[in-house]
């Protein structure tokens, strides 16, 4: 009985560890692909990034086994760094929605932003995807720093539909209240983050890539 | 798109947590797990109700059980075998908790019958690992979870019961009878259940 | 060692067509509900997903055939579920490489392919018994029988809550989708609605063969 036990484990443990291997490089490609993908769509005119993560001193390059949260920095043909692109994420209508926001540090402000997973009502809360006075929020929003540099002047928020009056809100959809609502909050609190980060290591981030 | 390193947010709160699994986002209504024995199980309220106990139970069991399944594969840099742990430990618990209700409940043993091992086959256990372990919840999370989402299966399970016993004395159609009816009055339990979005979760 | 009994069948076309129709894993048998309503918001995903549980069904059916007469009784239930689970890391890897847009809309159901019942089931009941081609083939039979069960599901959810088909608009502009359908009550909806068709279905022909021969009766 253990022999067969043990005969089946082993073929089974075999099989696996087999298509493990061979999909593992496939697999790998596509994510880098689909990431590339997000992140050129999120700051226009990139057509090259690199990876880095920000640890508890700061950013710092993706790679060298630092732990933190990742983030893209993304460069155009001349090798000049666009702009900064980083995820987020909040609790929407029915579960999380997770997005990836594009900064731009030269006018310090929010160029685009990418729907990654989100399970919201179609017709209703998957307007943020698609409704294009929605996403015309994200072409340029403020999102400049404080006088210190430890958060954003002015934070932002999602405000209801036709009373954006500052460059840092969100002119929320009418009838997707919730979804619109965590689209600000993920946004806000992914650049309460970030920005500071960024701004101060934005030397590292233009430097050419160690080799 | 595979986001390496932790997306932040805020951290769910343990009610929050009960909630999304037990209401807005209940296993059975909402989330499709557990179909099977919701179909084949929900006929008298009684069954129902044993049924939703053993299956809290195993959830616990199993969500303890995978959160130091994964917590240990990927220490080992083994995580491509966690379905096939996770589903040996679920099968190992419920062959448990047969002995055990045999043991001490021989009453609840027999009207549970041919259920008991088929929790084995309840997407509902299986999907619970799964989601415990995507959505990255510590031990605590992990098992106010488990137990909002038991609490939600019951639920689903005790409704159900309720309206088909009332039906099983109303005259329907005879072409409706059985699954098609039942799956009919899912849909307007889900339907209900819709109502519940948002629930606990307004934060911001 | 426990040998299981070997009532071996004969191959035929039956073996294959009975999982189609009248042994239909979905709307005869009521086996594996849980994929049958979740991923079905879309013909692709439906497809996709048939297409996956149908390889896990012939991979585990060839190997618990392969293997009946070495696996003891007692822990039959054990092996069968490791193999299943095997071939379903398999194809979870697999889905992957081929596509993670996919992978993303089919979630968790592909890992979840694994407590499928109609897998557990056809092992017990038909591939531990049988030799190799018959389990295959009958696994294939169950497999498309799935698959068009789901596609059944899938394109009228689609066409209904979306107002597409495989992705392609069907109808103008103004087609105002019921988006209820794509939604899970829509899910438990439309497969009662298939139900009620195919019981509907059922009774009638029933009916007519109990009037033909009745007729044969009353004439004889």
């Amino acid at each position: 009985m253990l022999r067969t036990l043990g005969g089946i484990a082993t073929i089974s443990g075999l099989l696996v560890v087999l298509v493990y291997q061979v999909t593992l490089p496939i697999i790998a490609e596509n994510q880098r692909v689909r990431t590339e993908r997000a992140v050129f769509q999120v700051i226009p005119g990139a057509v090259s990034k690199r990876d880095f993560v920000l640890t508890d001193q700061g950013l710092e390059p993706a790679g060298g086994g630092a732990q933190g949260e990742i983030l893209y920095a993304a460069y155009d043909s001349a090798g000049a760094l666009k702009g900064v692109a980083f995820p987020g994420g909040a609790q929407g209508y029915s579960d999380v929605i997770r997005f990836l926001f594009g900064y731009d540090p030269a006018c310090q402000c929010i160029v685009g932003i990418r729907v990654l997973k989100s399970t919201e009502t179609p017709g209703l809360g998957d307007k943020i995807e698609k409704d294009p006075a929605f996403l015309a929020n994200f072409q340029s929003l403020d999102a400049s720093l404080n006088a210190d540099g430890s958060g954003l002047a002015n934070p932002i928020e999602t405000v209801k539909h036709g009373t954006k009056t500052d460059p840092w809100q969100i002119d929320a959809i009418s009838g997707a209240t919730i979804s619109s609502n965590a689209t600000g909050r993920a946004l806000n609190e992914a650049a309460q983050r970030m920005v500071p980060a960024v701004q101060r290591s934005l030397a590292l981030l233009r430097s050419p890539p160690q080799p | 798109m595979s986001v390496r390193g932790r997306v932040q947010m805020q951290a769910e709160s343990l009610s929050f947590i009960f909630l999304n699994a037990a209401l807005v986002n209940n296993f059975v209504l909402a989330m499709f797990l557990g179909i099977c024995p919701f179909l084949g199980v929900s006929a008298k309220k009684e069954t129902a109700w044993n049924m939703g106990l053993a299956v809290i139970f195993v959830m616990l069991v199993s969500s303890l059980s995978a959160y130091g399944i994964n917590w240990l594969l990927t220490r080992l840099d083994l995580e491509f075998l966690r379905l096939i742990c996770y589903i040996a430990v679920i099968a190992s618990a419920v062959q448990l908790v047969e002995m055990f209700i045999k043991k001490f409940s021989p009453g609840l043993f027999r009207s549970l019958g041919i259920f008991l091992p088929l929790i084995t086959t309840n997407c509902a256990i299986l999907g619970l690992a799964l989601f415990q372990t995507a959505k990255k919840y510590d031990l605590i999370q992990s098992l106010v979870y488990a137990l909002g989402a038991g609490v939600g299966f019951t639920l689903a399970l005790m409704l159900m019961a309720g309206l088909r016993e009332r039906l099983s004395l109303a005259r329907v159609p005879d072409v409706s009878q059985g699954a098609a009816l039942t799956l009919i009055l899912a849909g307007l339990l889900s339907l209900a259940f819709m109502g519940f979005a948002g629930l606990g979760g307004s934060h911001g | 060692m426990a040998k299981l009994p070997n009532r071996q069948e004969a191959l035929t076309l039956d073996t294959f067509v009975r999982g189609l129709w009248k042994e239909n894993p979905v709307f005869v048998m009521l086996l594996g509900m849980c994929p049958t309503l979740a991923v079905t918001n879309s013909a692709v995903n439906a497809i996709a997903m048939g297409l996956a549980t149908t390889f896990v069904l012939l991979g585990s059916g060839a190997l618990v055939s392969l293997l009946r007469n070495w696996i003891p009784k007692q822990v039959r239930i054990a092996s069968y579920i490791v193999i299943i689970a095997t071939f379903v890391t398999m194809v979870d890897y697999g889905i992957q490489a081929i596509s993670l847009d996919l992978y993303a809309a089919l979630g968790a159901f592909i890992q979840l392919i694994v407590v499928n019942c109609i897998i557990l089931g056809r092992a017990e009941a038909y591939a531990s018994k049988q030799r190799l081609v018959p389990a295959l083939v009958n696994a294939l039979g169950m497999g498309m029988g799935f698959t068009l069960a789901l596609l059944a599901l899938g394109a009228v959810r689609e066409i209904l809550g979306n107002g597409t088909l495989f992705g392609v608009q069907l109808f103008a502009e103004s087609f105002q989708p019921w988006v209820v359908m794509i939604l899970p009550p829509g899910g438990f909806f439309v497969l009662g609605g298939w139900l009620l068709l195919f019981n509907w279905l059922k009774t009638r022909s029933e009916r007519k063969v109990l009037e033909r021969t009745g007729a044969r009766a009353n004439a004889g």
